[in-house]
């Protein structure tokens, strides 16, 4: 017990963590207000304004249409090829219906929360899981390399222990900034609806919706951190870990992103990380495939799709905490120390 | 006395994929009682700094036996850990926090009153400078802090690998002071240094370590006593009668070295025998004088590291036992 409390009072000592906490809180503030004054809240006016410019625009389509369905005939009761220009059968061309020309397009934005809170969860557990990874790399990283964990070691030779109380400490650490930042977080975009957008039809079923979401963003801090920290101290450097993950983020999902689409694999998204980590936030990323459709000038195309959901992200996820963890667990309890 | 540290054919071996294997440690025996001071020295790479970390569980033995306070290590290591004050090596400390921090630190994860960690710099002379971020220290500062995080503990052994590595001479001197202290007041101490007029004053024992294996052990007098050649000086008081002196004593069988002003004589017991002699002839002594041998001659006799002129010698240059007398490179180098 003594050795946690230690252990949160060295991370919380370090200047490290705390700036790196503070950048990414400033971060998320900006965010916050970025949005607030991007966003605007539509009344009346503007709403009749929008309907009867998107009336205006059904009406451009209607004439449009006709004039190339007229043009389209023409040409064929002439004779002259169309070099493609147009379908066999003019009756194709046809105006788009007056409910797909929606009055939202006219509109300046404004943030629905019931439609637009879930994705800012998104930007939310990311900045954290950046932070919570270079924090947890570094909290680790400069113990070894700097000599702290050996002299550590002779006051607590249980190397586990010292190990697993360090992973605590961070975590508690984590969640302590993360848990009160969701909940400004939701504070916030709960303003910002209410002063430029709105909070209509927001149901209890939103509300757990949204909790869940928010859930799977902590989680998914907590995993970064874990993975972080498990890798500085397997690496025994700091700089290891973040070396180590940009080569895999640069070199390996870059590289690997190019290499499978000029052997056009179907699905390529479907071996890259961002892929998962984003079905895991919004549970279901659904991939497409626009080679298996042969596009046709006017009739529909239903591409090849693929779903990535949140399960299959949570067992990559797992095996990755497990593998890369007790990777560093097993050198922590064999490796000499000098 | 009962031991307060017991190794038995301590062995460590680094396996390194291209070079080889080396044995850091080769059967090292050690024992140091409770209540000395006792001196750990060696050439560089003997394996001084390996056989502490060992000790400390810091690194894991190939073979042999180790006995820390009654306890069997590394396996019993977590129960005797509170008892062991250590210093391994100028040990490095996170250079972003104040020596207070990191005291405080250290105290806090081993269950230390907190106000021990004022006293311990008081003792090491940083109390006016322990708010200050440890990266700014001077090497002698940073040892200091070191051997009072080695001192936070209250230790009843106390393992400091070179501690008076970058002291200045006062340090060196207060240093000095605080062992002889620390251990009339029943604390054990085991030091390892090269610099052995210090040893010599402060440390009533020593091992000597040359390529992983112990090659002298006992207390310092002892050990001085089994390597003085029993050589003596002697000057009569006319210089004009050291010839005959000469060789009244050859004759009566003692090595003797004629010097312009004196004489040495080699492999005598007791100097009174040499005075007989010279008086039956009416020889008189002026200066009958034992030379006495130095920690630093027998450390370099014992080890075989003396220079050699025109030769540069290197590491792993030194004696190994229970081999071919002095080795070269091979003996303790990579490949074996
Ligand atoms: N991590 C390591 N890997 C490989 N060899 C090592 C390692 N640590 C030490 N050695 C080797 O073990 C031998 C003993 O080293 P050690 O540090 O114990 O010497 P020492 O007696 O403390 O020397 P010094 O007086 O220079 O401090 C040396 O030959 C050294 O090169
Ligand atoms: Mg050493």
């Amino acid at each position: 017990m003594s050795l946690y409390r230690t252990e949160l009072r060295r991370l919380t000592k370090r200047r490290f963590t705390r700036y790196m906490t503070l950048l990414g809180l400033l971060v998320l503030a900006a965010v916050v207000v970025g949005v607030f004054f991007t966003n605007q809240k539509i009344d009346a006016g503007q709403l009749a304004q929008a309907e009867r410019q998107a009336d205006q625009q059904y009406q451009e389509q209607v004439r449009w249409s006709e004039r190339d369905r007229a043009e389209c005939e023409k040409a064929k009761t002439a004779g002259t090829p169309s070099d493609g220009r147009y379908p066999d059968d003019c009756s194709v061309i046809t105006a788009p219906s007056r409910d797909q020309i929606e009055a939202e397009w006219f509109l300046p934005s404004t943030f629905n929360f019931r439609e637009t809170f879930d994705e800012t969860l998104i930007p939310f557990a990311a900045i954290l899981a950046l932070v919570g990874f270079v924090v947890g790399a570094s909290f680790v990283g400069a113990e070894w390399s700097t000599g702290g964990m050996m002299n550590l070691l002779l006051w607590r030779p249980r190397r586990l222990t010292v190990l697993l109380t360090k992973l605590a400490a961070l975590l508690t650490g984590m969640l302590a900034v993360t848990l009160p930042a969701a909940v400004l977080w939701f504070a916030g975009f709960w303003a910002v609806a209410t002063f430029r957008g709105s909070t209509e039809k927001v149901t209890s079923g939103v509300w757990q919706s949204a909790m869940l979401t928010g859930v799977r963003g902590v989680v998914l801090v907590l995993v970064l951190t874990t993975l972080g920290f498990a890798l500085a101290s397997l690496g025994r450097h700091t700089a290891m870990a973040l070396g180590g993950v940009v080569a895999v983020m640069v070199v390996g999902q870059f590289g690997l992103g190019i290499l499978l689409s000029m052997a056009s694999v179907k699905f390529a998204e479907a071996w890259l990380l961002p892929t998962y980590i984003l079905a895991w936030m919004t549970k279901t990323v659904t991939l497409q495939n626009w080679d298996s459709c042969n596009a046709t000038y006017y009739g529909e195309c239903k591409p090849e799709t693929m779903d990535i959901t949140w399960q299959q992200s949570s067992v990559l996820l797992s095996v990755a905490v497990v593998a890369i963890l007790g990777a560093a667990l097993w050198a922590m309890r064999r490796r000499d120390v000098s | 006395m009962p031991a307060v540290l017991e190794i038995e054919g301590l062995r460590k071996t680094y396996k390194n994929r291209r070079r080889g294997t080396r044995n850091a440690l080769d059967g090292f025996d050690m024992r140091v009682d409770a209540g000395q001071v006792h001196g750990f020295l060696g050439p560089n790479g003997s394996g001084k700094t390996t056989t502490l970390r060992t000790l400390l569980g810091l690194i894991r033995p190939d073979g042999g036996r180790m006995v820390l306070l009654g306890q069997e290590v590394p396996h019993a290591l977590p129960a005797v850990a509170g008892q062991v004050g250590a210093i391994v090596e100028s040990p490095q400390f996170f250079p972003h926090f104040t020596a207070r921090d990191t005291l405080s630190l250290l105290a806090g994860a081993g269950e230390v009153p907190a106000n021990r960690v004022d006293e311990v710099l008081e003792l090491v002379g940083l109390r006016d400078r322990a708010g200050e971020r440890v990266k700014t220290y001077s090497l002698g500062m940073k040892q200091r802090l070191a051997v009072a995080s080695a001192l936070l503990k209250k230790p009843k052994l106390l393992i400091l690998d070179e501690p008076a590595n970058g002291l200045d001479p006062g340090g060196i001197r207060e240093m000095r002071t605080l062992m002889r202290n620390l251990a009339e007041s029943g604390m054990t101490v085991l030091l390892s240094s090269h610099i052995l007029g210090e040893i010599q004053l402060i440390c009533d024992s020593v091992t000597i370590i040359s390529l992983g294996r112990r090659v002298a052990f006992g207390p310092v007098d002892e050990v001085l006593a089994q390597h003085s050649s029993g050589a003596v000086r002697i000057r009569l008081e006319a210089v004009s009668d050291l010839p005959v002196a000469t060789e009244v004593l050859t004759q009566a069988g003692v090595r003797v070295t004629g010097h312009p002003d004196h004489l040495m004589v080699a492999g005598v017991d007791k100097p009174a025998t040499v005075t007989r002699l010279l008086a039956e002839r009416d020889l008189y002594v002026s200066e009958l004088a034992p030379i006495a041998v130095d920690l630093e001659s027998v450390f370099l006799e014992l080890t075989a590291t003396a220079p050699v002129p025109g030769q540069h010698r290197q590491v792993d240059e030194s004696m190994k036992v229970g081999g071919t007398g002095q080795s070269g490179a091979a003996g303790g180098g990579w490949g074996a």
